[in-house]
């Protein structure tokens, strides 16, 4: 469990009001005497922490639906058995061959080109994206991926940038396969991290650290460098910072919106019956994902690719960012959610336990001057 | 599952087995979220009788999914950092007195706990909530310590200390009471019972 620590001031920044969205202060704003009982009767806070503990909105949207039990009865069970010995005996075997055949393929093809061909730069970079997004078809083929792209292909032009609602990694693999992204990802341990400075660092990806305060203003520069250069593949953020279930979004950051550009919204829906393609990393590391995807039946997914929005005269980043949302949102159907993604790693600001202090004690502080009156 | 166990013995031994393919393939786990054990329907009326009735079958199993979402590694209890990471309980400036409540129990007095704020419960039970949260040592009374303690969470760094007990001095004294008087559950009964007492939560029920 990782540590959770207060988290630093420039996290707030990110936030719009979130007063404005919760439930209305249960404290009385009145003028009136004041007598023992408005000081000893806590229970609009009991109510709100009681309310809190039973259900919360932020819990809700990292809940992973477990599976309906369709199959108790004489005649689905057994077929349910032998869905389960397609899945595990035929198909994952087919699977895992089809992802080897393309690594083996991928790899002889990727190694020479980038070694040989280091100095003819442009070429290079042409066959590498070509070889990346091959790899990323065969990676959807495993899973059995049906994926519907609406909408136009993104362009490579320099000054855009790509944001899409994220659900898991494999959002980025089901976005690559049809164009190569340059994607801001968190560096990851283990196999994936190895993936991630080998092959991805060939499309140009950027890497930020979580837990790392000043990250945040050397990932900006690095994005804004990225955008600048023609030749860099489009860029792809996932600005909730972090996978939700795909029945909410929470709230953007608003580092992709302050960059200056045009930015093209993507909104990805995955359709649930087939499987649960929502990863919760607390739960289960991204191996067993992958595998729990590769022994289902299929992943079936909706890509949208929305019209470009730009920064309106007099809108705040945090505004656009927040429109930006409201778009890929309605698009893919999915509810909006007032809270910071990085509460999932990070204890809540003390500020707003401080704004209801501070509302209490000045409102106490009023009925006792007008008592003395 | 919770459907299946309604239907008596037969369709539980059933289930078991259903179960026990469910572990091979490791879907169990997922089903259940953390906690492996299921809920029965004798677990359902234990917990409801220990909880005074104020929740109806449907409630109690939408809590014990919320408790199993919770308790991550299904340990039975939910530890104090679990409780923090419900960002809305976390920002409440009275969650610190309400942890040292709630920290470490297991679902039935869970349950117990959220009774209070069954809309079925009386006045006297939520009363006796909220005085158990200013007698946290359980003294059996509360004194003008514990209502300062109260009033410091509530107010945090936005009055001094001396206000604080200036305010509390003056209202006590207004309602006949001193600094060194202690109130008793019957005396706070007194003070909040009327007009009523608004708490309630509405557990959602799928």
């Amino acid at each position: 469990m990782s540590q959770l620590n207060s988290t630093s001031s420039e996290m707030d920044l990110d936030r719009p009001n979130i007063e404005e969205y919760l439930p209305s202060e249960a404290i009385q704003e009145s003028n009136e005497k004041l007598h023992l009982r408005d000081l000893l009767d806590i229970s609009p806070t009991l109510t709100e922490a009681a309310g809190a503990i039973i259900d919360d909105t932020f819990t809700r949207c990292f809940k992973s639906n477990p599976p309906e039990p369709w199959n108790w009865n004489i005649y689905l069970f057994p077929l349910w058995c032998l869905g389960v010995v397609i899945r595990y005996g035929i198909l994952f075997p087919a699977r895992v061959l089809i992802l080897t055949i393309g690594w083996i393929i991928f790899l002889s093809s990727f190694i020479p080109v980038h070694f040989l061909l280091k100095r003819h730069d442009t070429w290079r970079k042409k066959i590498e994206r070509y070889l990346v997004e091959l790899i990323c078809s065969f990676f959807v083929a495993s899973w059995t991926g049906v994926v519907k792209y609406h909408g136009p292909r993104p362009s490579m032009r320099p000054k855009q940038v790509f944001v899409a609602n994220h659900t898991s990694m494999i959002d980025f693999i089901i976005l690559e396969q049809m164009t190569a992204f340059a994607v801001i990802m968190q560096k990851h341990p283990g196999w994936v991290g190895l993936l991630q400075s080998t092959i991805l660092e060939s499309v140009g990806c950027i890497w930020f650290n979580r837990t790392e305060a000043k990250d945040r203003e050397i990932v900006a520069r690095k994005l804004r460098e990225h955008i600048q250069g023609v030749d860099n593949n489009p860029l792809l953020i996932f600005p909730e910072g972090t996978c939700v279930n795909n029945h909410y979004t929470v709230m953007f950051k608003k580092g992709a919106f302050e960059l200056g550009c045009t930015v093209c919204p993507i909104a990805i829906k995955y359709n649930k019956i087939f499987v649960d393609a929502f990863w919760n990393s607390k739960k289960q590391s991204f191996t067993m994902h992958l595998l729990r995807l590769m022994t289902s039946w299929a992943v079936v997914c909706d890509v949208w690719y929305l019209e470009p929005q730009n920064l309106r005269p007099g809108e705040t980043p945090i505004e656009f960012a927040e429109r930006v949302r409201n778009i890929i949102s309605v698009r893919a159907g999915l509810k909006k959610v007032p809270w910071d993604g990085y509460l999932k790693y990070f204890r809540p600001s003390p500020k707003h336990t401080e704004r209801k202090q501070q509302s209490f004690a000045e409102s106490l502080l009023r009925r006792m001057e007008e008592k003395g009156k | 599952m919770f459907s299946i166990s309604y239907l008596g013995p037969d369709s539980r031994a059933f289930t078991r087995w259903n179960n026990k393919l469910f572990r091979i393939f490791g879907r169990d786990r997922e089903t259940m979220g953390s906690a492996p054990s299921m809920l029965t329907q004798y677990d359902i009326e234990d917990v409801q009788e220990y909880s005074y009735n104020l929740f109806s079958q449907q409630e109690i199993v939408s809590l014990y999914e919320r408790f199993c979402q919770l308790d991550r590694n299904a340990k039975g209890f939910i530890s104090a950092d679990e409780f923090l990471s419900v960002p809305e309980f976390a920002v409440n400036p009275l969650s610190q007195r309400l942890l040292k409540m709630v920290d470490g129990l297991n679902f039935k007095d869970f349950v117990a706990f959220l009774s209070a704020f069954s809309s079925k419960a009386s006045i006297q039970q939520k009363i006796e909530l909220i005085f158990k949260v200013y007698d946290l040592d359980n003294k059996g009374k509360v004194t003008f310590n514990d209502i300062l303690e109260v009033l410091r969470d509530l107010t945090g760094s936005f009055m001094t200390e001396k206000q604080r007990e200036t305010v509390l001095s003056q209202v006590l004294e207004e309602a006949g009471y001193t600094r060194t008087s202690f109130l008793l559950l019957d005396d706070i009964i007194k003070i909040l019972g009327c007009p009523g007492l608004k708490m309630e939560v509405e557990v959602p029920v799928d």
